[in-house]
C-alpha cells in the first residue's frame, strides 16, 4: 500500500532526460541502464539517449534474452548480469604500490560522487547486505566506504517481475521499502507516460525539487497501488524461508548434495552475477627490475579450487562441496555471520548458470 | 587488572596499511623452518596476545598469515617461526637486510589465558603448531602461580623436526610443568618417546572438571587429540583449537577463511570445540 504520509510527484517521460542533467549539474557521475552485447548493464550515462526503450528481458534457468516490444517504456526489463557491486566494489582495485626501499603509495579515493539510476528493490537490499559485510567491522573496506558514503540511489519499482525473481520470499521486493534516495514507478496509461517519484532522504527531495514535477493525481496513485498488488501476485517462484537455516545445517550431509556433481561446472558465474557475493583474492607482482611492487584486490569465487587452498591441497576438492559452501553461505551461514540471508531473490544466479541450476530447487532437495 | 595490558591489546591498530619491519635475525630451527626476529622500522612498539597472527608480506611475492611465536612482553623484536612450503614463505625467510618485510596485524583472538587462571592447563602441539602456542607457554610460565597444573605434549615427525630444541630441554627439566615430547620416527640418537602425539596421553591423568586444553597442529592431529581429551573427560567447552584456512586479508573482508558460519581470521583462529563441533572434522567444509 502507498503511504499516507508521503508525497508523490509525477514527472512526464519527456522531462525524464532532465533528471540526468540535474544529477550531472550537482556533480554526480551518473550510472544507469544501457544495452550492451545483448544485455542490460550499468554504464556511465551522459544523456537519456543511452537508455534502452521498449526492451524486455526474458529469463528462465540458463537463459536471458532481450526482446523489443511495441512501446517506449524505459524500465521494462528487471535485472541484467551486472549488479550494483560492479559500481560500488570494483572487480579490480589497486591496494598499494610499494618501492624496494619500503616507500608506499596508497591510491586515494578520487572524491567522485556517484548516482545510480534503475536499482531494483532486490539490489537495494543487496547494497544494505554489502554494507554489513564491508563496513560494519571489526574492519572495513576503505575503498567501498569512499564510494558508498555519498552515493545516490534511484530505485525503480518492479511492475513486471521476471520469471526467476523470488523477492517476495526474501522480503526484498518487488517494491522498494528502504535504502533509496528516490524511488520511481513507471506508468504507461491511457496514452500517457509518467514516472511517479517518491523520496526517502533529504538529498532525494532536494533533487526532485529541481525537476519539473507536479503532484501525482489520485488516479495515478490508485494505479500504482494496483500495480503493486499485481506485481506481487505475478511472482510465482517461492522459497520457503521458515526454518531454512536450521534445515540446511541439519542436512549438511544430505545425499542429494551429491547430485550437483553431475551438473555444476564450477564456472563461478553465479558468484559473479550475485549482488552480494563479496569474496576477493589479491594479486602481488613486481616490475621486472624488482623496484616497484603492486597489490591488487580482485573478485574471487568460492567455486575456484584455489579459494580454499592450504598447503597440501584445497579443502573443498569436490564440486559438490563448493556448491554446498555457496548455497549454505547464501541461505544459512550468512544469517549467523551478518543477521540476514545472503540472498535477495534477484534470480541472477539461476539465469546466468550455463546449465540452469536453480538455487530454489536445490535448496528444497536437501531439506528433509 | 595488570595483566589486561598484555592480554587485551588494542585491535585498533591501523591494519589496512602495512608497517615495515627489518629482519634482525634468522634462526634455523629445523631443515625447513626458521624463526625470524623482526624489528619495526617505524620504531613504534608492537604488542599482541598469545595466539594471534600477522599477515607478512614479501616484496612483490605475496602475503601470508604467520603466527606470533615470541614473548608477548617483547615489544621491539617480534618473533615468527616460518616453515618454508612455497613461494611466499621461501621469500620471507630470505628477506635479509636491507630489505623489509611488510606486516599487518595482529589479527585474530587469543588463547583464553584470562579465564583459565586458577585452572589446570594442557597444551598439545603438533609440528609447526607449536609456534602459536609458544607465547602462551611463556605467559603461563611467567604467571605460573596463577595457574594449576600445567601439561605440555608435543610431537614432531623426526627429532630433526623439533622446534625450539633448547627451550624444549628447559621445559622438560622444570618441576612446575609436565612436558612430554615424541616423534613419529626416531633416529639412532633419539632415546625419547616414539609415536604420534596422542600416544603421550597415557602418561597423564587430567582432572576433567578443572582442565582447559589448547591444541594446535595439523587438522588430523587435532581431531585425534580432541578424541583423547574427551576420553579423559574434558567437555567441548574446555577444549580450544587453532584453525587454519586460506587467508587473503585477515580482516573479515575477503571471505576466504570461512569455516561454517565463522571467519577464521576475525572470529578465530582459536575456537572452543563447542563452537565448532558441528563442522570440525567434517570433510570439505
Ligand atoms: C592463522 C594462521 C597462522 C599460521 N601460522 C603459521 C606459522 O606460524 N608458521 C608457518 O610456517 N605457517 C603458518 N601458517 C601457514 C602459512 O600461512 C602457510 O604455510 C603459507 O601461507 C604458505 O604460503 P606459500 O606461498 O609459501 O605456500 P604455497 O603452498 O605456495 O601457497 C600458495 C598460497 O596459498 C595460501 N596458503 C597456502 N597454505 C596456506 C595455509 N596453510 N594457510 C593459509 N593460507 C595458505 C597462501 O595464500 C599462499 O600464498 C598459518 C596459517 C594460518 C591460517
Ligand atoms: S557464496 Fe562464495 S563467493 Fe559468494 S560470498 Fe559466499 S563464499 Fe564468497
Ligand atoms: S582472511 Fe579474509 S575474510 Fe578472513
Amino acid at each position: 500500500m502507498l503511504s499516507q504520509q508521503k508525497l508523490y510527484f509525477a514527472l512526464d517521460a519527456e522531462a525524464f532526460g532532465n533528471f540526468i542533467d540535474v544529477l550531472k549539474d550537482l556533480g554526480y557521475t551518473v550510472y544507469g541502464p544501457a544495452e550492451k552485447d545483448g544485455a542490460i548493464v550499468f554504464e556511465i550515462l551522459d544523456s537519456i539517449k543511452q537508455m534502452p526503450r521498449g526492451l524486455y528481458d526474458e529469463q528462465s534457468p540458463g537463459r536471458y534474452r532481450l526482446t523489443k516490444k511495441d512501446n517506449q517504456r524505459y524500465f521494462g526489463y528487471v535485472v541484467g548480469p551486472q549488479s550494483p557491486k560492479y559500481v560500488l566494489y570494483s572487480p579490480q582495485h589497486l591496494l598499494f604500490k610499494v618501492r624496494k626501499d619500503g616507500r608506499t603509495f596508497i591510491p586515494q579515493p578520487d572524491g567522485k560522487k556517484i548516482a545510480i539510476i534503475g536499482l531494483r528493490p532486490c539490489d537495494l537490499k543487496a547494497i544494505e547486505i554489502l554494507d554489513n559485510v564491508l563496513l560494519k567491522g571489526p574492519y572495513k573496506s576503505n575503498a567501498y566506504e569512499a564510494i558508498r558514503k555519498d552515493a545516490l540511489f534511484i530505485a525503480v519499482n518492479c511492475v513486471e517481475p521476471g520469471n526467476n525473481c523470488f523477492c517476495t520470499s526474501m522480503n526484498t521486493g518487488p517494491f522498494a521499502q528502504s535504502g533509496y534516495d528516490i524511488s520511481i514507478t513507471e506508468l504507461l496509461m491511457n496514452g500517457s507516460h509518467v514516472f511517479i517519484l517518491e523520496t526517502m532522504t533529504n538529498k532525494g527531495t532536494e533533487i526532485v525539487s529541481r525537476l519539473k514535477c507536479r503532484n501525482a493525481t489520485e488516479e495515478e496513485l490508485n494505479v500504482v497501488s494496483k500495480l503493486m498488488e499485481d506485481a506481487k501476485n505475478k511472482i510465482r517462484k517461492k522459497l520457503d524461508v521458515e526454518n531454512l537455516k536450521d534445515d540446511l545445517y541439519r542436512n549438511i550431509e544430505h545425499p542429494n548434495w551429491n547430485e550437483i556433481n553431475n551438473k555444476c561446472l564450477a564456472c563461478g558465474n553465479c558468484t559473479l552475477v550475485c549482488p552480494t557475493c563479496f569474496c576477493s583474492s589479491v594479486f602481488d607482482s613486481s616490475s621486472l627490475s624488482m623496484d616497484v611492487a603492486e597489490r591488487w584486490r580482485v573478485w574471487d569465487s568460492c567455486f575456484s579450487i584455489d579459494y580454499s587452498y592450504i598447503h597440501g591441497g584445497s579443502i573443498r576438492q569436490s564440486i559438490m562441496s563448493r556448491y554446498r559452501h555457496w548455497l549454505m553461505h547464501k541461505l544459512a551461514t550468512w544469517v549467523d555471520q551478518f543477521g540476514t540471508f545472503g540472498c535477495v531473490g534477484c534470480g541472477r544466479c539461476i539465469t546466468w548458470c550455463p546449465v540452469g541450476i536453480d538455487i530454489v530447487e536445490e535448496a528444497s532437495k536437501v531439506r528433509d | 587488572m595488570k595483566e589486561k595490558s598484555t592480554l587485551e591489546t588494542a585491535q585498533e591498530v591501523e591494519v589496512e596499511v602495512m608497517r615495515k619491519f627489518s629482519v634482525e635475525e634468522v634462526f634455523k630451527e629445523t631443515p625447513d623452518t626458521y624463526t625470524l626476529l623482526l624489528k619495526p622500522l617505524d620504531k613504534k612498539d608492537y604488542s599482541f596476545v598469545p595466539g594471534q597472527f600477522n599477515m607478512l608480506y614479501a616484496f612483490g611475492v605475496g602475503e601470508v598469515p604467520i603466527s606470533l611465536s615470541g614473548d608477548p612482553d617483547e615489544k621491539y623484536l617480534i618473533a615468527h617461526t616460518i616453515r618454508v612450503v612455497g613461494a611466499v614463505t621461501n621469500a620471507l625467510v630470505n628477506a635479509r637486510k636491507p630489505k623489509f618485510i611488510g606486516l599487518r596485524g595482529p589479527f585474530g583472538n587469543g588463547w583464553p589465558l584470562e579465564k583459565t587462571k586458577g585452572k589446570d592447563v594442557i597444551i598439545v602441539a603438533g609440528g609447526i603448531g607449536l609456534a602459536p602456542l609458544r607465547p602462551a607457554i611463556y605467559y603461563i610460565l611467567k604467571h605460573r602461580k596463577e595457574y594449576g597444573r600445567f601439561f605440555f605434549l608435543y610431537g614432531a615427525r623426526t627429532p630433526n623436526d623439533l622446534l625450539y630444541k633448547k627451550e624444549l630441554k628447559e621445559w622438560k627439566s622444570r618441576f612446575d610443568m609436565d612436558a612430554f615430547i615424541t616423534v613419529d620416527a626416531g633416529d639412532e640418537k633419539w632415546t625419547g618417546n616414539i609415536g604420534v602425539v596422542t600416544t603421550l596421553f597415557k602418561h597423564i591423568k587430567l582432572d576433567p572438571n578443572n582442565t582447559y586444553a589448547f591444541v594446535c597442529g595439523p587438522e588430523i592431529m587435532m581431531k585425534f587429540t580432541v578424541l583423547e581429551l574427551r576420553n579423559q573427560g574434558l567437555t567441548d567447552d574446555k577444549i580450544y583449537i587453532s584453525m587454519e584456512r586460506n587467508m587473503k586479508c585477515g580482516m573479515g573482508l575477503c571471505g576466504r577463511c570461512q569455516f561454517g558460519p565463522y571467519f577464521v581470521c576475525k572470529n578465530g583462529p582459536i575456537f572452543s570445540m563447542d563452537q565448532i563441533n558441528r563442522f570440525f572434522g567434517r570433510r570439505e567444509v
